[in-house]
């Protein structure tokens, strides 16, 4: 448990939008601040990446601000989970009182996405791994799910439900890329043109553009700001690898401590979980995830999600927003899964709420597995 | 056959790797190897299961290897021409590498499969290691 609070979130504009990566940015810190009844002169600390070299330093000085405190960590799609957890420590620590998380791109207006990804020539990597040519970060995730079908004995079909079930939940959400795509078969998923085996492009998460922030302040604050507070109750992180040959097994990650920490820190256990917003890069990313934080055995996840368990009006509601497979995904999703997760705490999802959601687990996978993050949110009861 | 690739700009070598490079000229891979017994690749200043900054030295491979696992890529990157198998390889020393496994038959690349090694040369005289299928 801790003493802090996410007062405010919002999303940015996303999917295609021709705006740059700070206005985008600037929407999502506004509408945030907006949603917790804060305004710019009220932020003392800043937690962002993806801006530029500086990043929190470039976001300060656009939005006007002299922060006390910021946090540029580079960690993918994590780091937003990771900026939670040093914000609600910065924030007890008495450094600053509120702090903007942020993140945008304009990936898919840009056109700045590329296939090898992005390696810089003085690394290990760009000596022993980028010569022969692997899809970045998709190869590593093709080669997880090899590893993990080969030794689970899975299908293809199965590992497709992931993708299925964040279909079914974009099209209750307004706000999805995919919300006007119609439903999605496995079929649909093994079709289409496979990309690095065994995955097609239906494994894979969207390339769009899109952003969003969260705000914490005390928990004390929070209670009289315009919105309830959601608690930050635990989080937990490992970092394990930045090539593709540091890790042993493929299918154990980094999330197994990540997830171990959190619910420790909060006095929680997975059955305590009444929505979870797992970062889904790729289907395997998110079977391998479950099977880490503990919410089903190793090597148990593909029986275990099918049946329609994670889609909508299942028993365990995973990735209720559609996900970064069929609702947005600007590169670093992170932030979106812990404005979704705030929404369902507070009841605000519409066709897509979770009945009576207190507790939801938001989890951030950065790089090829690389980096992992866990964060515990409640309701204040 | 083919072998995926690649007018791939492959970095100069550092102060660590140069040796490991060099040794490609000869058609030799080597893996670092501490005097702790610990083997490890990439090579790098420390061994990363003891710590120690002395005492890294280098053994050839002999070449053997299996697959670890692999994935066959069908995008085309800049450079390379798909589709083309991504692999890690692990050495009969314990170390895995990535690779490629150069065939005509991309998708009967399984996990587990042994392997043998073979080289791609750079223009500027060295080579890469790769890997071929091992008839069984």
């Amino acid at each position: 448990m801790t003493g802090v609070a996410i007062a405010g979130a919002a999303e940015s504009d996303l999917g295609v939008t021709g705006r740059s990566i700070l206005g985008l940015q600037a929407q999502a810190v506004t509408r945030a601040l907006a949603d917790a009844g804060l305004t710019l002169a009220d932020v003392d600390g800043i937690a962002t990446t993806g801006v530029s070299r500086f990043s929190a330093t470039q976001l300060a000085e656009y939005l006007g601000v002299r922060p006390s405190w910021t946090d540029s960590t580079f960690a993918g799609g994590s780091a937003f989970e990771m900026f939670v957890a040093r914000a609600a420590q910065a924030i007890e620590a008495g450094q600053c009182s509120t702090v903007v998380v942020s993140f945008a791109s304009n990936q898919r207006s840009a056109r700045s996405r590329s296939l090898g990804g992005v390696v810089e020539a003085h690394t290990p990597e760009a000596q022993f791994e980028t010569p022969y040519g692997p899809l970045y970060p998709i190869s590593y995730y093709a080669m997880a799910a090899q590893q993990y079908l080969h030794r689970y004995g899975g299908t293809r079909e199965q590992l497709a439900e992931v993708a299925v079930a964040a279909r079914e939940w974009a099209l209750l959400n307004p706000a999805a890329y995919r919300h006007g795509a119609g439903p999605l078969t496995a079929q649909d998923v093994l079709a289409a043109p496979e990309v690095s085996s065994p995955l097609t492009t239906a494994d894979c998460c969207l390339v769009t553009d899109g952003g969003g922030a969260v705000v914490l302040t005390s928990l004390e604050r929070a209670r009289d700001l315009r919105k309830p507070p959601v608690r930050v109750l635990g989080y937990g992180e490992r970092t394990t690898n930045t090539s593709m040959t540091a890790v042993d097994d493929l299918t154990v990650t980094g999330a197994v401590e990540a997830g171990r920490d959190a619910f420790a820190r909060a006095g929680l256990t997975p059955a305590d979980v009444d929505v979870a917003e797992v970062y889904d890069s790729f289907t395997i990313t998110v079977v391998l995830t479950l099977e880490a934080l503990g919410f089903c055995g190793r090597g148990e996840a593909l029986d275990w999600i099918a049946g329609g368990r994670i889609r909508p009006g299942g028993d365990f509601p995973l990735d209720t927003s559609g996900g970064g497979l069929s609702y947005c995904h600007p590169g670093q999703y992170g932030v979106l899964l812990l404005v979704e997760a705030v929404r369902q705490l507070r009841g605000e999802c519409g066709a897509r709420q979770v009945p009576g959601a207190e507790v939801a687990l938001a989890h951030g996978t950065g790089g090829i597995l690389s980096t992992h993050a866990t964060v515990l949110l409640g309701v204040d009861r | 056959m083919n072998a995926g690739g690649g007018q791939v700009n492959v970095p100069e070598p550092d102060e660590v790797t140069d040796p490991w490079w060099e040794a490609t000229r000869e058609r030799r891979l080597l893996v670092q190897r501490c005097s702790c017994g610990h083997v490890q690749h990439p090579p790098r200043v420390l061994c990363t299961a003891c710590g120690a900054t002395e005492g890294l030295g280098w053994t050839e491979a002999s070449g053997a290897a299996v697959v670890d696992a692999c994935t066959v890529v069908r995008r085309a990157m800049p450079g390379f021409t798909p589709p083309y198998v991504v692999a890690r390889v692990r050495l009969a020393e314990g170390v895995l590498l990535l690779s490629n496994v150069v065939t005509d038959e991309p998708g009967a690349v399984g996990i587990g499969d042994p392997l043998r090694l073979d080289w791609r040369p750079l223009p500027d005289g060295r080579a890469l290691p790769v890997f071929v299928p091992l008839e069984r």
